[in-house]
């Protein structure tokens, strides 16, 4: 392992997010804020508890996912993208690191940040809303897979992407929906048995109950099923990655 | 490895690429750098020169044959050949908004070597970014962002860079100050190749010249061969008389006429031995004895420009 290489990559990536705090820090975190006003203090306090967990405390793992899953893909799939699309890339690809010590640096960093954003939303909403976390060992394992899978897709569209339409295609058009229909502001036994049954093919739904069962002890599926999907999605990622480096795509005519 | 250092510092067997749309890029390719030498890759745009180089520094995936570098498979062993080699790419790329010193000290981290500020210092100093070091790249121009991209190639201390079309869009003084940059580093002990189309600085730099066209390497020549070769004198002497044709007693000679008759165009080989001679005494007696009266004349030899054009039409 080449690790002063690895530690390079990775250092200058975090480097560059600090260099734009505002864009990568601050609104991540002011929009965030802002479910909580409206969704936790105002309209959360007109609806009654779900499963026994007030409206306002019963968001907060699910916001914390949503925002955890579009950092992710964002801050990857802009990480490698950027570099190809200005041609800066060709360091990267001549320099003497295997393409695994790459990918562990950009999406390293990528997962890094985004979890130090999670952190961050994490602390912010002890602000508005009161919350407990029962398991937090499980917890922090949730978000790091969470954000070390979600990155590695972020990864692979920044490759695929050859343009920037593309680079924002597949977060507002895939993640944001999934995200909204994940679970995150409802339990899914609020919805009519037809919608529950489609609702379970959305891998969002495990991230988010799986999640909050960490925190409250309730879940829509068992936490070991939302375990084991995150490690499914994991490998499924990885082997996207492991494809991409083998066939050069995109990267190495 | 290091008691007996190959003279040969990349080996390039049968290499070929052919790209995914079918395009032939090179063609059983053989090649070899010496340790220390400037070689130039001449050969008109699209000849393959960035494919020859992207490969060697593996951007590019051969489709056959390999690359040795300093005895190391590009491919098998590419942290060995890769550790070795400094890129200086033929695109301006950067990243705009990075500092100078950031950016040549990340690409030494990059290659795995540990941070070295002296190092760093010293190759900015020879390339005259020193007092630039803070500055954001987005602020310099372009000369001196050509400066920094051999600065980020040199970081990691290379024995051998490639510098692909280094003087492309840059100004005639720029240019020889690149020139000398690279004389210095060729001192130093590097290895250095650099493509470029123009036969200027072929000439004015290399120590070996290889022709490409149309992902052949046509030849392989030391420079100064190269002109020996193929380098052909012209000896011109104008008539007082212009003449129709080429008179019979003078036919044992190579000459043309010229200048609608008002001269007469000799050829020779410059470098063709003193016993046999360059037959220039022989062809002023001759036209004495047949009474054709010499106004003037000069000689002239090709240049590698000319050589280069004559090579690369004659094949095609």
């Amino acid at each position: 392992m080449n690790l002063e290489s690895v530690k390079t990559l990775y250092r200058a990536e975090m480097a560059r997010s600090l260099r734009t705090v505002l864009q990568s820090i601050v609104s991540p975190v002011l929009s965030t804020s802002l479910y909580f006003v409206v969704f936790g203090a105002a309209i959360g306090t007109r609806i009654s508890e779900v499963d026994g967990v007030s409206y306002g405390a019963f968001i907060v793992p699910g916001l914390i996912m949503l925002m955890l899953l579009t950092q992710s893909v964002s801050n990857a799939s802009f990480g490698i993208f950027f570099p190809r699309f200005s041609g800066t890339i060709y360091e990267v690809l001549s320099a003497p690191m295997s393409y695994w010590e790459v990918v562990v640096g950009y999406v390293g960093a990528a997962a890094s940040k985004s979890l130090i954003l999670g952190i961050i939303v994490l602390v912010t909403a002890r602000l508005f809303v009161p919350y407990s976390i029962e398991h937090p060992l499980m917890m922090a394992l949730f978000l790091v897979l969470t954000a070390v899978t979600f990155s590695l897709l972020g990864f692979i569209i920044g490759i695929w992407a050859d343009g920037f339409e593309k680079l924002q295609l597949v977060p507002l058009l895939v993640i944001t929906p999934l995200t909204f229909l994940g679970g995150t502001f409802y339990s899914i036994d609020m919805l009519p048995p037809f919608w529950q049954a489609v609702t379970l093919a959305n891998p969002v739904v495990y991230l988010v109950s799986g999640f909050r069962w960490s925190f409250y002890g309730i879940s829509d599926v068992s936490p070991l099923v939302s375990l084991a999907m995150i490690l499914l999605f994991l490998a499924a990622a990885l082997a996207v990655v492991a494809w991409i480096f083998r066939t050069g795509y995109r990267l190495k005519p | 490895m290091s008691e007996a250092r190959d003279a040969t510092v990349i080996r390039v067997e049968g290499l070929s690429k052919t790209f995914a749309g079918g395009f032939e890029a090179l063609r059983a390719v053989d090649l070899e750098i010496r340790r220390g030498e400037i070689f130039a890759l001449l050969g008109p745009n699209g000849a393959g020169k960035t494919t020859l180089i992207s490969v060697i520094c593996g951007l590019v995936n051969p489709s056959q044959g390999r690359v040795l570098v300093d005895g190391h498979d590009s491919v098998q062993e590419f942290r060995e050949a890769r550790a070795r080699i400094g890129l200086v790419p033929q695109e301006l790329t950067n990243d705009a908004f990075i500092k100078v010193w950031d950016t040549v000290s990340f690409s030494r981290g990059l290659f795995g070597k540990p941070p070295d500020p002296a190092h760093i210092e010293r190759v900015l100093r020879s390339l005259s970014l020193w007092e630039k070091r803070h500055n954001r790249m987005i602020t310099l121009s372009g000369g001196m962002k050509r400066r920094v991209l051999i600065a980020k190639a040199l970081a990691h201390e290379p024995e051998i860079l490639f510098l692909d079309e280094p003087t492309a869009g840059v100004d005639v003084a720029l240019r020889r100050d690149m020139w000398e940059v690279v004389r210095q580093l060729r001192d130093a002990g590097v290895t250095i190749i650099l493509t470029t189309h123009y036969i200027e600085e072929a000439e004015e730099m290399a120590d070996r010249i290889g022709v490409i066209r149309s992902g052949e390497l046509l030849l392989v020549e030391g420079k100064h061969a190269l002109m020996q070769q193929l380098g052909r004198k012209e000896l011109t002497l104008h008539l007082r008389e212009p003449l129709a044709t080429v008179p019979e007693r003078l036919a044992r000679h190579a000459l043309s006429l010229a200048e609608e008759g008002h001269a007469l165009v000799y050829t020779y080989d410059a470098e063709s031995g003193e016993e046999d001679g360059t037959g220039i005494a022989e062809l002023l007696a001759d036209l004495e004895a047949a009474g054709i009266a010499v106004k003037d004349l000069h000689t002239r030899q090709s240049s590698l420009e000319e050589i280069f054009v004559n090579l690369v039409k004659e094949e095609a």
